[in-house]
């Protein structure tokens, strides 16, 4: 895919997403190096390392080009074996393709037919697991840079705006604004000074979309935060990145660096009067800092608090001035839609929401790891083509969409589909694209508390709905958790949460009861469980548990010294057994067997 | 900082010299809008804390009250005006690592430790945090300890996670935190 096609016979895509690293891509690389070197093949296969290719399931993966034979959990046999088999004698090595099918690359249109890649069309992830992220000249060869190209060439910014408008995209950090019309309230703003941001922040526990995607392809961001600075009339650019995402920052400041060097940053970009540069901020570790008023409150040096809009960034952003603000996975999109025209891309999803959604599979969920899906797929597709449904043979119960903003929801929605408005009324929300699948193990109580716990911390404390309402929904939601909750607690429940969703300040607190609210709404009897019978059904409230020691049970009474209160007895080499009355549910015997002889229920 | 002078006995940088290179990562900073946050990222990374001493010379120097600068610092968990420990064990509490089983792995932690989140041991081995996704979720419950990630951690093995790190006897070094700073 580089410079030299015509030196090599195969090029191999290492994916270096970080499970693929955890599981070892490192040392399979130095093996790959020795292997090559051993039969003679180091000049003749050229290694690429990819950002996340969204299988973490299957990790460490490895693509072989011509020919996109796709490698999965590989070991250090497996790769002894491909070497020699496939690379040098140009068999590939059946035993250790993930799925029997082969993946023929379209390119972005669809990216294969293992099922897994079945399902998804990669636009913002077009390039991710295809160049070497680190590599101007990889991303050159896929068609890099030509839309900014074409936009300084050929167009004047409102035809930019008047495209974007046209495209139909909305904004991927959750809202769903307009995009094109975000980016024609800034360009019509009359100030010296505008400032384009990209908004990397992703603090939704369980999303890592925008880090992958940054990983896997900085250069499409930079090049989409570049158009935006040229429509909008701005001359300097900030990513603003969670300090948490070393890997994406390493990336982000090499390919600035490279983009400058090739006169696509700075002055006069590719000899056009335009000038542009883009600086990078990191995050100080405050969910609220991805609210985008907070956010530039941080970037200011000062404590990230959201203020009240209007005015909007637009008109009064960064330092006062007028400032366009986007996702990470919204400037990803751009170019594709200066290259391929907006009528292409407003061919794709619904009629309200266009182009496609990443999201971030975790969970209770066969194929964890990043997919990108037209708008329109529905659930199910998701969960159960993509995602293989549940494991261990259990129970699909609910899918949490949206983060802490989000909702749950259960099986009867499966069908619902992907886009800003039917997930709304779902109950659930867009949102960045964190997705999580639970089953019969996870109780709904105790995932509305977690949430609740979440934003109760995150809460920047500056108004009192949101800080204090929290504050009373989660006393109350861990009361009910512990077994002490009564009747009246659900509808008070319902009346703080309506009341904190309409008086809070920012998204935070306007969103942060629709994790109780939805799972209210849709697990109601869960809730009514635990209040009136004492009951978790997941068994996952500590206090309503029941512990037991089955016969797996050595006798080695390491949880007999472990019980605070003595209610374990039994002698040496015995099966050993709890005085329910005495058990206090602390949890510590569970967690001292190493023989897993003691279960809950 | 390769030209940090290391103390010959113990491998420490002392903080008056730490203190002296503040100065100049002031002085690159100072006329930079919006300059106290990467200004108190560097800081962090350099003394692995904020001690007063430096908020007090970045509060002077940038010309803000002292009072703004600990309240930016309190405000953003990154932050820390405590020393901490020579390990930073963070068990992620991320969605996925919660649903299979997170909060019982920092229970676990907690108890071998015997220290309370935002804590650390007496023998400034060890500080316990939470982190909310590491984006491992694909091998959750997953538990970071300095720059290492371990996967699929259960309850019953933390003791011998934390003896490993107990084991290994590296020199007392200034902590310099790769996160974040660069
Ligand atoms: C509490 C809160 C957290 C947010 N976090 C993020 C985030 O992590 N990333 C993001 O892009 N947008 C986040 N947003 C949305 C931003 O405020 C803003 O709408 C977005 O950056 C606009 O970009 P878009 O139009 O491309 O979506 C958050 C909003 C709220 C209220």
């Amino acid at each position: 895919m580089a410079e030299n096609t015509t030196g090599y016979r195969y090029y191999l895509t290492l994916c270096d997403g970080p499970t693929c690293m955890q599981k070892a891509s490192r040392t399979m690389r130095e093996t790959l190096e020795r292997e090559l070197a051993r039969l003679h093949l180091s000049d003749k296969v050229r290694i690429l390392v990819s950002g996340c290719l969204g299988m973490c399931q299957k990790g460490p993966i490895l693509i072989v080009n011509p020919g996109y034979a796709m490698y999965g959990r590989l070991t250090e046999e497996a790769v002894v074996r491909i070497v020699e088999e496939h690379l040098f004698n140009n068999r590939p090595v059946l035993d250790f393709i993930i799925d029997e099918d082969h993946l023929f690359n379209k390119f972005y249109r669809v990216f294969g037919d293992v099922n897994f890649f079945g399902k998804q069309m990669r636009i913002a992830l077009r390039n991710c697991g295809v160049i070497d992220p680190e590599s101007i000249d990889d991303y050159l060869c896929v068609r890099g840079y030509e839309a900014l190209a074409k936009v300084l060439s050929v167009m004047t910014p409102w035809e930019v705006i008047a495209e974007m408008k046209k495209s139909g995209l909305r904004g991927r950090g959750g809202a769903g604004f307009a995009t094109g019309v975000k980016w024609e309230l800034t360009a019509r703003e009359k100030s010296d000074v505008k400032y384009v941001i990209c908004n990397a922040d992703e603090g939704d526990p369980g999303a890592f979309m925008d880090r992958s995607a940054i990983e896997g392809d900085p250069h499409t961001v930079i090049e989409g935060i570049i158009i935006g600075g040229y429509a909008v009339g701005a001359r300097n650019g900030i990513i603003y990145i969670r300090a948490e995402y070393p890997l994406a920052i390493k990336r982000l400041e090499r390919a600035i660096a490279a983009a400058r060097a090739a006169g696509l940053l700075g002055q006069n970009i590719l000899g056009t009067a335009f000038s542009f540069d883009i600086e990078i901020r990191l995050g100080a570790g405050a969910f609220v800092c991805g609210e985008e008023t907070a956010l530039m409150h941080s970037i200011e040096g000062h404590r990230g608090m959201p203020r009240p809009r209007p005015p909007y960034p637009s008109a009064s952003g960064l330092f006062g001035k007028p400032t366009l603000i986007n996702n990470v996975e919204t400037w990803a999109n751009v170019p594709v839609i200066i290259l391929d025209g907006a009528d292409w891309f407003a061919t794709l999803g619904t009629k309200t929401s266009k182009g496609t959604k990443v999201f971030a599979l975790a969970g209770r969920v066969n194929n964890t790891g990043l997919i990108e899906v037209p708008m329109g797929t529905t659930i199910r597709q998701i969960v159960f083509d993509i995602g293989g449904g549940v494991p261990d043979g259990r129970r699909f119960k609910a899918v949490q969409i949206g983060g802490p903003s989000g909702g749950c929801l259960p099986e009867q929605y499966l069908d619902t589909q992907i886009d800003y408005e039917s997930l709304t009324q779902a109950g659930a929300f867009m949102g960045s694209g964190g997705m999580i699948v639970m089953d019969e193990t996870s109780c709904m109580v105790n995932i509305a508390r977690y949430f609740l716990e979440f934003t109760q911390d995150e809460s920047c404390g500056k108004c009192t709905p949101c800080r204090e309402g929290t504050k009373r929904m989660l006393e109350i939601l861990t009361r009910i958790t512990e077994g002490s909750g009564t009747a009246e607690d659900i509808v008070r429940l319902e009346r703080l949460g309506a009341l904190i969703k309409r008086a809070s300040l920012c998204g935070l607190g306007q969103s942060a009861p629709n994790a109780v609210l939805s799972t209210l709404r849709h697990f109601r009897e869960e809730y009514e469980e635990h209040i009136q019978h004492k009951r978790c059904r997941a068994g996952v409230c500590q206090a309503m548990l029941s512990y037991a020691i089955t016969d797996a049970c050595t006798g080695c009474g390491a949880c007999r010294k472990a019980c605070p209160v003595n209610a374990i007895s039994g002698t040496q080499k015995t099966l050993h057994v709890i005085d329910q009355k005495a058990c206090i549910k602390c949890n510590n015997c569970f967690v001292t067997c190493k023989f897993e002889a003691i279960t809950k229920s | 900082m390769s030209d940090v002078k290391t103390c010959a006995c113990c491998g420490e940088v002392s903080e008056e010299q730490l203190l002296l290179q503040l100065d100049d990562v002031l002085a690159q900073n100072r006329s930079k809008e919006g300059a106290l946050i990467p200004v108190l990222q560097i800081a962090q990374t350099m003394f692995g804390y904020l001690p007063k001493a430096a908020l007090k010379k970045i509060a002077l120097t940038l010309g803000k009250p002292y009072s703004e600068v600990a309240g930016v610092v309190g405000f953003y968990s990154f932050f820390s005006t405590m020393p901490r420990g020579k390990h930073l064990v963070r068990v992620c509490l991320g969605t996925a690592c919660y649903v299979r089983g997170g909060k019982q792995v920092l229970e676990s932690f907690r108890k071998h430790l015997g220290i309370d989140v935002g804590q650390t041991t007496e023998d400034r081995m060890f500080s316990l945090e939470v982190a909310r996704c590491f984006g491992a979720c694909g091998l959750a419950p997953a538990v970071m300890i300095d720059d290492d990630i371990h996967q699929r951690v259960k309850a019953a093995r933390v003791g011998e996670i934390i003896d490993q790190y107990r084991k290994e006897k590296k020199p007392a070094k200034v902590k310099t935190q790769k996160k974040g700073g660069k």
